[in-house]
């Protein structure tokens, strides 16, 4: 047992949070976040020079091999500076199911250039009707001549509007669950593009009689990549909101000892002192559950899925306690836009609306209850 | 021990309920369900068909104009105007300053502002909190200095409900900096056209605009403009905050929102299954289903009282942190109902006058927004941390 971190993880971790501090600051924040989508950001540019989007990939496959851990550090130092890049979802997922799925030319085609900071992709798994559910679609991926035919609708896919492909999920006339990469000028594909309340750029997609060639079928059997993927994914999110959450009460801490009223700073009031302690509590508990979830990535499926699901839903109610009481102890102050812990707490509480809610994972555990090991 | 609503409290829920029915506009109905922000002209046109009725002043006596309704009537108004998706009654006239100056305004002040009021001619905001005077608002330093017949107010206020559409504000200003804490304060109504204020907008995190930030430079008012004796501004002000608070539990919205959650929740699915089946979530609901009803009935407990004869006290502060609490974790469960829906955010749909062609996406716009603005109800009016320890000290002798 070893919670400790190598030479090369801490020096990534000291490298990542001087860049933020230096390249996102909240000005800096709002300026990335009005950029155009598809521009290549400066910032980006920099993560390709430091090895930042090799950093999660195998080697054999062109990256650097790092595992969970270095994924973790990584989102967590994205979440202290609320970084407005799509390194999980540009970057990371699609990477990711390249990388289990793709033959050597589709990831010549699509992983290498991604990998080089070249272009971005995105992952479109939800649909309305499935809520959080990945398997339970409706999109269909029908033969046609040699190549494909897609139809369905997409939703929240985040990074849509930056991305040169897409990798979409379709169910095949088996019943099987295909995944296919599609152009994003693809005919018949359509978006509709929106922010989320938390400042992620979204889109719904509509796919109408979309063709495709042979070649962007990825596999016609990836629902278990996709669930390893996933899974990834929702480790990933912890990492990044443990990140996120380390700021909320590090700013809330500040504000109690700074604010005076009635004569005294409001960190004297043991009331407040108290819950500060239990916001404490309640990152560190989500810490510990964000490292079991990184490094639980290679465990069996089934052990893998029950640990990332604990793990997901414990993060969640953690990120919604720290978010409202991050707002309540700022007072009026934690409700305004000007107020950089007010960003930090929508991020924390639409955490839950990502990647499955606490309640979809709950059930989830629920259900292996009394089989887990 | 009876619980039950009189006959003719019966016939005035239908008698209210029908007026809501024929007499709301669509258009506002409409927003107001969808949770997108009500132009000025949407609030005064709502309060102008309810002072045509006579029911603009639910709070006031029948000598100044009100219906003379008692408080279950009131709370009966309440509830059928959040189930009908009626607009809140802006408060900071008809319900807050006019029940001050008719406590302690002189006769000249009362014939001046009550009918205004009344007739939706003026439109008031309140400059109570200060940047240094938030729950502490005895500490407050807008200074207001004597000057023949005016007084020089120099300061400034913040989280100023809806001062952007005013044209009076009641403000709290220090007369007497030497005095002890409290006794230094007047209650003073200022002009909004005064030269030297300046209306600052404070955008929440929802991307709203409600609150702003107002700067007094040198303001001159007239010592007319000040409601009862120099130095007595903090028992106007105290007055305020205890009377009549019935209504602070927020119940009628309460009760809409868990409505409107059940609804949601049965249609929306979940593996199949509507999403009220899904364990958790379904014993989420029925906490809060349990809370409301006691709620319900605590608050009536004080409506009673108050009905009676006893002025609510300390008990508001009661209602006040549980009714918060209660409409917090609805609008926390209507937008985890929603799922991924509740992510996409539309301001220029929820604050403006955008439209979305997307019925769905409409529908399911304002939820996180919403639970975003709902934190303010344990932060204003007094934080429940401030409210606890009334509670404490008043009713428990802490």
């Amino acid at each position: 047992m070893d919670f400790s971190l190598t030479d090369e993880q801490r020096m990534l971790a000291d490298t990542l949070e001087r860049l933020i501090a230096d390249r996102v600051a909240p000005e800096q924040r709002r300026a990335l976040l009005e950029a155009p989508a598809g521009e290549r950001s400066a910032l980006w540019q920099t993560f390709a020079e430091l090895g930042l989007l090799h950093m999660p990939f195998a080697e054999q496959v062109g990256g650097l091999g790092g595992d969970g851990t270095d994924l973790m550090l990584i989102m967590q130092a994205l979440g202290r500076g609320l970084v407005p890049e799509a390194y999980l979802a540009g970057l990371v997922l699609p990477g990711d199911l390249l990388a289990r799925l793709g033959d050597a030319g589709q990831r010549k085609r699509w992983l290498a250039p991604l990998l080089e900071g070249e272009h971005q992709l995105a992952l479109a798994w939800q649909e309305g009707d499935a809520r959080y559910d990945a398997h339970g679609i409706a999109t269909t991926a029908c033969r046609e001549g040699d190549g494909w035919r897609l139809d369905g609708d997409k939703q929240l896919v985040l990074n849509a509007a930056s991305a040169i492909a897409l990798l979409v999920t379709a169910r095949l006339d088996d019943g099987r669950l295909g995944l296919f990469v599609v152009p994003a000028d693809a005919a018949g594909l359509s978006r509709r593009d929106y922010r989320t309340i938390d400042d992620q750029s979204a889109s719904n997609l509509a796919l109408e009689a979309v063709s495709l060639s042979a070649d962007a079928c990825l596999s016609a059997d990836a629902a278990n990549a996709l669930d390893a993927t996933l899974a990834l994914g929702r480790a990933a999110l912890c990492a990044e909101a443990v990140g996120t959450m380390e700021v909320a009460c590090e700013q809330t801490l500040d504000y109690l000892k700074e604010r005076q009223q009635f004569g005294t700073p409001l960190s004297r009031f043991q009331s407040l002192q108290h819950r500060m302690v239990d916001m404490h509590l309640h990152l560190e508990q989500a810490r510990s559950m964000a490292i079991l979830a990184a490094t639980s990535l290679d465990r069996p499926a089934a052990e893998r899925d029950y640990r990332l699901a604990a793990a997901k839903a414990y993060c969640g109610e953690a990120a919604r306690f720290v978010a409202e009481q991050a707002i309540q102890l700022h007072g009026g102050m934690g409700m305004t836009d000007e107020c950089h812990v007010s960003h930090y707490a929508k991020h924390l509480v639409m955490f839950d609306h990502y990647l499955g809610d606490c309640d979809h994972h709950l059930e989830h555990v629920s259900d292996q209850l009394e089989t887990a090991a | 021990m009876n619980l039950t609503y009189s006959a003719e409290e019966q016939a005035f829920r239908r008698e209210v309920r029908g007026f809501l029915a024929t007499s709301l506009p669509d258009d506002i109905r409409e927003r107001v369900r969808l949770g997108r922000r009500l132009s000025a002209d949407d609030h005064l046109r709502w309060q102008t068909i309810l002072g045509e009725r006579g029911w603009l002043a639910a709070n006031w006596p029948e000598e100044h104009g009100g219906p003379g309704w008692g408080p279950v009537q009131r709370h009966i108004f309440d509830e059928e105007c959040a189930a009908a998706h009626a607009p809140t009654v802006v408060p900071f006239g008809v319900n807050m300053v006019a029940p001050v100056i008719m406590t302690f305004g002189s006769e000249a002040q009362q014939r001046h502002y009550l009918p205004r009021i009344l007739a939706n001619r003026d439109w008031w905001c309140q400059g109570y909190s200060e940047p240094g005077a938030g729950s502490d608002l005895a500490s407050l330093k807008t200074r207001a200095v004597r000057d023949g017949d005016h007084y020089v107010v120099t300061g400034q206020k913040t989280w100023t409900t809806l001062g952007q559409h005013a044209n009076m504000m009641f403000c709290l200003v220090r007369t007497d900096p030497d005095a002890r804490k409290q006794a230094g304060i007047s209650f003073l109504l200022i002009d909004m056209a005064s030269p030297g204020i300046t209306v600052r907008p404070i955008i929440t995190l929802e991307g709203a605009h409600e609150v702003n930030e107002v700067f007094l430079d040198e303001v001159r008012v007239p010592v007319a403009n000040r409601i009862g004796e120099e130095g007595q501004g903090w028992t106007c002000a105290k007055f305020l905050l205890t009377h009549e608070r019935t209504g602070i539990a927020g119940l009628g919205h309460a009760k809409q929102a868990l409505r409107h959650l059940k609804s949601l929740a049965t249609r929306v699915q979940h593996r199949g299954r509507p999403l009220l089946e899904l364990a958790s979530f379904r014993q989420r609901v029925v906490k809060a289903e349990l809370e409301l009803m006691a709620l319900e009935v605590t608050n009536l407990r004080v409506i009673a009282a108050a009905r009676d004869g006893g002025a609510p006290g300390a008990e508001s502060s009661l209602l006040k942190v549980r009714g918060s609490e209660l409409r917090q974790e609805l609008s926390d469960l209507t937008r985890r109902a929603l799922g991924p829906a509740a992510l996409p955010f539309f301001p220029d749909f929820l604050h403006g006058d955008g439209e979305l062609d997307d019925p769905a996406l409409a529908e399911s716009a304002s939820s996180a927004a919403q639970y975003f603005n709902r934190r303010k109800l344990s932060i204003y009016g007094g934080a429940n941390e401030i409210q606890k320890s009334i509670v404490a000290k008043t009713i428990l002798g802490m």
